[in-house]
This record gives structure tokens, C-alpha cells and sequence, in this order.
């Protein structure tokens, strides 16, 4: 489904991503982890596109994202994404962040909208708030709104830079049991993310980045159980230990 | 003269208001047309279109290197010449606010516009929305409210500045009380008054950016 083949990427003279590969499939959970400033979240914009790649393609399905004449706009629409900081509009209401994209992309109508809005907020338990403005809500909240925001555009794939890493300790798990039973209901997702206990439970593959390079792509109780590289290894010594 | 007769800002009541309401209509039909091309400049400044960047920023810093007194002057002639026909002081003196304010504005609402996180254009993006769009929904809405405070204040120096459309004959509340002044005899109490009138538009208006800012960052 998604396919990251060779990308290199460059800010200036500065190469962030030095020709990384990867893939996720239809239905899979691909967790992406590695020390600050290995490229993490550099490598999952450029899968909507968000960043541009200097070398190398990817493919979304069929449709290549770095090629020139792709409509970026019409498939960014297809993949869902979830920031660090949430970026919730703080200037609309929860219902009005999960409308927006389904009526001004999707061109939904507003029952249609409103309707798919209320049941995706019921979902992660947050109907009584769906009027309430995002800064009226805890982070935990908010990401979960932004999960839901994401999926209201029904889409084929999930990306997510880092949800948890911005909420309070107990918060986490809130927002991790929405993604893990997303993972569960088959969504195909790449996740960025230091949580490895989200990582063992539904994660079919685990990347592992330092200094702009994939590392190790491996199946994840392989990963766990035996990591090639030394530099996992450390990374993983440290994680699980803190 | 010696004593101060204060019967003359009575007397001349309904002139003097007719002055006041041209300096503010002035003022606020200048504030909306600054502020939407303005935003236009803003945004063409900003769209990484080179063409459009370049000719925005030319523009802008073409008005920001004349005094306004020369832009109104400039509008007052070179209007009717490019129209074929005359169209009076009020409406040239406007669109040369209009395009004088516009540099200033252009520039606030910029820094405003820039202001908003990048992540929300990210959000924006990701969920497809075009670049219109995000700017539309999510981009200017936050920057203005990020800048009402910046543009009240540009609007009360605008206020102060429709003073200087007397230049073309207009009778603004300035130009209403020297005529006063002049023909009554009546200097000291007639600038007086003005002084006070502006003032306190002015002083309530500065109250008024005090509360927003008070809003704000409650
Ligand atoms: N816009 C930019 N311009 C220049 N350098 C950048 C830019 N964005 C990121 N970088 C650099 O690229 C490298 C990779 O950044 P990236 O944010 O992808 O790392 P990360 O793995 O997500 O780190 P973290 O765990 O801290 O989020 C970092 O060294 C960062 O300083
Ligand atoms: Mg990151």
C-alpha cells in the first residue's frame, strides 16, 4: 500500500534521509522509532507529501507522491495524519474540526458531515464535548479528537508522528487504546512513536532510524527478541529501562 | 479675541459634525479596503509564486518610501487622467488611503499570517485542503484574531491622518475647524476643541485595543 523506495532528502546542504526503504501493506502496522533527529518525522511526511524528496519515490498505492503532475491534494485527502501537537483548529469546535475536510474536500453535505462527526466522536467517548472548543479539552482529548478528525475522511491509511509524546503520562494509554483498536479493525498504519509496548502488541514490522538511514526493518518480535545492529540495541536498552 | 467664547463650537455645531463624519468615514471605508488588499498583498507575498511575490513586495515598498500626502496628490491627478473623467476629492482621497494603507496593513497581516503554527497548515494539508482553503478556514482566521489589536491601532493613526485631505479641498473635521477658527476669530478655542476631539476618538480607541489585548491573554 505504501511503498518508501530509496529517498534521499536534503535541507540545504544538511541530507536528512539518506536513501531509505520501507513498506507497509494493506492492513499493517509498520512502528517507526530511532534516536531524536534521525529523520522520523521527516520520513513520514514525505509520505502525503508534505515534505518533498529530492531522490527516490513513493508509492500510495498506485500513485506516485513524488512524482510531478500527482494531485498531492487528492491523496492527501486518502491518508490520515496525526501531529505530535495535535493541531486541532483552536478556533473551531470539535465538531467543526472533524467538518471541515468532509465538506470542503469531500464535498459532504452538512448532515452527512455532522452525522459521521458525531458518530466518530462517540467512538473515542467524547460526544458530550463535541461542541466545546479544543483548548477547553486535555491533550489526551484533543489527540483522540484529532484521530478522529483524521478518520472522519475515511481513509486508507493512517500516519502518526509521535501522538503521545506530547501528553501527560496519564493520558497515554487513552490514546493509545483508540490506535491499537484501529489497528485491530485492519486500518493500515505507519506510526512513529517510542511506546513499545503499543509497538509489541500491534506492530507487524518495526524501523528503526539513526542519522537519516533505516537501520533495521524487521518483523517485530525479531526486532525485539534480536536486533541486528548495535545501535538498536543501545537505543532499546535505554528505552526499555527508563 | 482675549476671552474664551466658547458659543462658537455651539454655534457651528452641525459644520464642524459635518467635518467629523468625512473624517470618519474616511477612516473606516479605508480601514475595510486597506485591510482586504492588504490581506490580497499579504497572501500573494506569500504564496511562493514568484511573480506574484516580487510585484507584491515592489509595491509595498514603492508606498512605504513616499509620504502620504505625495500618494494623495498623486491620486487626485493621475486618477481622473486614467479614467478620462474627474471623480472629486472624497473618492480619490480614499483609494489613495486605500492603497497607502494597504502597504502598511500588508505587512501586519504578514507577521500575522506567519504567526500561525506551521503545524496547522500541516493539519490543513493532510486532510487535502487546498492552499486557498487553508488559508481561507484555518490561516487567516487565527492570524486575525492574533491582530485586531494591530489593526485598531493602525486604524486611529489612519484617523489622525485623514487630516492631511485638505490638500484636496476636502472639508474634513481638521480642515472644518481652521475654517471656523479662521472666519469666527476663534483660534485658541476652536484647536483647542479639535485637539479634544481627537484626543478622546483616539483615547477610546486605544481603551478599546487595552480590553483586546486584556481579552486576549486571559
Ligand atoms: N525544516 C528544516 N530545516 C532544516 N533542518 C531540519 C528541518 N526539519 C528538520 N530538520 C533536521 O532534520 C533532522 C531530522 O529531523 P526530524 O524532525 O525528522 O527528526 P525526528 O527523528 O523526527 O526527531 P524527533 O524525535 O526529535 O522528533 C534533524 O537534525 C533536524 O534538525
Ligand atoms: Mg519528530
Amino acid at each position: 500500500m505504501i511503498s518508501i523506495e530509496n529517498i534521499s532528502k536534503w535541507y540545504g546542504d544538511f541530507q536528512v534521509l539518506t536513501d531509505c526503504t520501507t513498506h507497509v501493506g494493506k492492513g499493517e502496522v509498520v512502528v517507526v522509532c530511532g534516536p531524536s533527529g534521525s529523520g522520523k518525522s521527516t520520513l513520514i511526511k514525505c509520505v502525503n507529501g508534505l515534505e518533498p524528496v529530492q531522490q527516490g519515490r513513493i508509492l500510495v498505492e498506485d500513485a506516485d507522491v513524488t512524482a510531478k503532475g500527482t494531485n498531492l491534494t487528492r491523496l492527501r485527502s486518502r491518508i490520515g495524519m496525526v501531529f505530535q501537537h495535535f493541531e486541532l483548529y483552536p478556533h473551531m469546535s470539535v465538531r467543526e474540526n472533524l467538518c471541515l475536510g468532509q465538506q470542503k474536500v469531500l464535498v459532504r453535505s452538512r448532515d452527512e458531515a455532522n452525522a459521521k462527526a458525531e458518530a466518530l466522536i462517540s467512538r473515542v467517548g467524547l460526544l458530550p464535548h463535541i461542541e466545546k472548543f479544543p483548548g477547553q479539552l486535555s491533550g489526551g482529548q484533543q489527540q483522540r479528537v484529532a484521530i478522529s478528525r483524521a478518520l472522519a475522511m475515511d481513509p486508507i491509511a493512517m500516519l502518526f508522528d509521535e501522538p503521545t509524546s506530547a501528553l501527560d503520562p496519564e493520558m497515554i494509554n487513552e490514546v493509545l487504546d483508540v490506535m491499537v483498536e484501529l489497528a485491530q479493525d485492519g486500518m493500515t498504519m505507519m506510526v512513529v512513536t517510542h511506546e513499545m509496548g503499543f509497538a509489541r502488541k500491534v506492530a507487524d514490522r518495526v524501523v528503526f532510524m539513526d542519522a537519516g538511514r533505516v537501520v533495521e526493518d524487521r518483523a517485530t518480535e525479531e526486532f525485539f527478541g534480536n536486533p541486528e545492529s548495535e545501535r538498536a540495541q543501545d537505543f532499546l536498552s535505554k528505552i526499555l529501562n527508563h | 479675541m482675549g476671552d474664551f467664547d466658547l458659543s462658537v463650537i455651539w454655534n457651528n455645531l452641525p459644520f464642524l459634525w459635518q467635518g467629523l463624519q468625512l473624517s470618519l468615514w474616511l477612516t473606516l471605508l479605508a480601514v475595510i479596503g486597506g485591510i482586504i488588499l492588504g490581506t490580497g498583498l499579504a497572501l500573494m507575498r506569500l504564496s511562493g509564486i514568484m511573480p506574484l511575490a516580487l510585484a507584491a513586495a515592489g509595491y509595498v515598498n514603492l508606498i512605504r518610501s513616499v509620504p502620504l500626502i505625495l500618494v494623495i496628490f498623486w491620486f487626485y491627478f493621475l486618477v481622473p487622467l486614467a479614467l478620462g473623467r474627474p471623480i472629486g476629492g472624497f473618492y480619490s482621497a480614499l483609494i489613495a488611503f486605500v492603497m497607502f494603507e494597504a502597504a502598511y496593513y500588508s505587512e501586519i497581516i504578514r507577521a500575522g499570517i506567519q504567526s500561525v503554527r506551521k503545524g496547522q497548515v500541516h493539519a490543513g494539508q493532510a486532510t487535502g485542503l487546498s492552499y486557498w482553503q487553508i488559508q481561507r478556514y484555518v490561516v487567516l482566521p487565527q492570524a486575525f484574531r492574533n491582530m485586531i489589536p494591530i489593526l485598531v491601532t493602525q486604524g486611529i493613526i489612519l484617523f489622525q491622518d485623514t487630516s492631511l485631505v485638505f490638500v484636496v479641498s476636502l472639508r474634513d473635521f481638521m480642515t472644518a475647524s481652521s475654517i471656523v477658527a479662521r472666519t469666527e476669530g476663534r483660534l485658541a478655542e476652536m484647536y483647542i476643541f479639535a485637539a479634544l476631539v481627537y484626543f478622546t476618538i483616539c483615547f477610546a480607541g486605544s481603551l478599546f485595543v487595552r480590553r483586546l489585548q486584556k481579552a486576549k491573554t486571559a
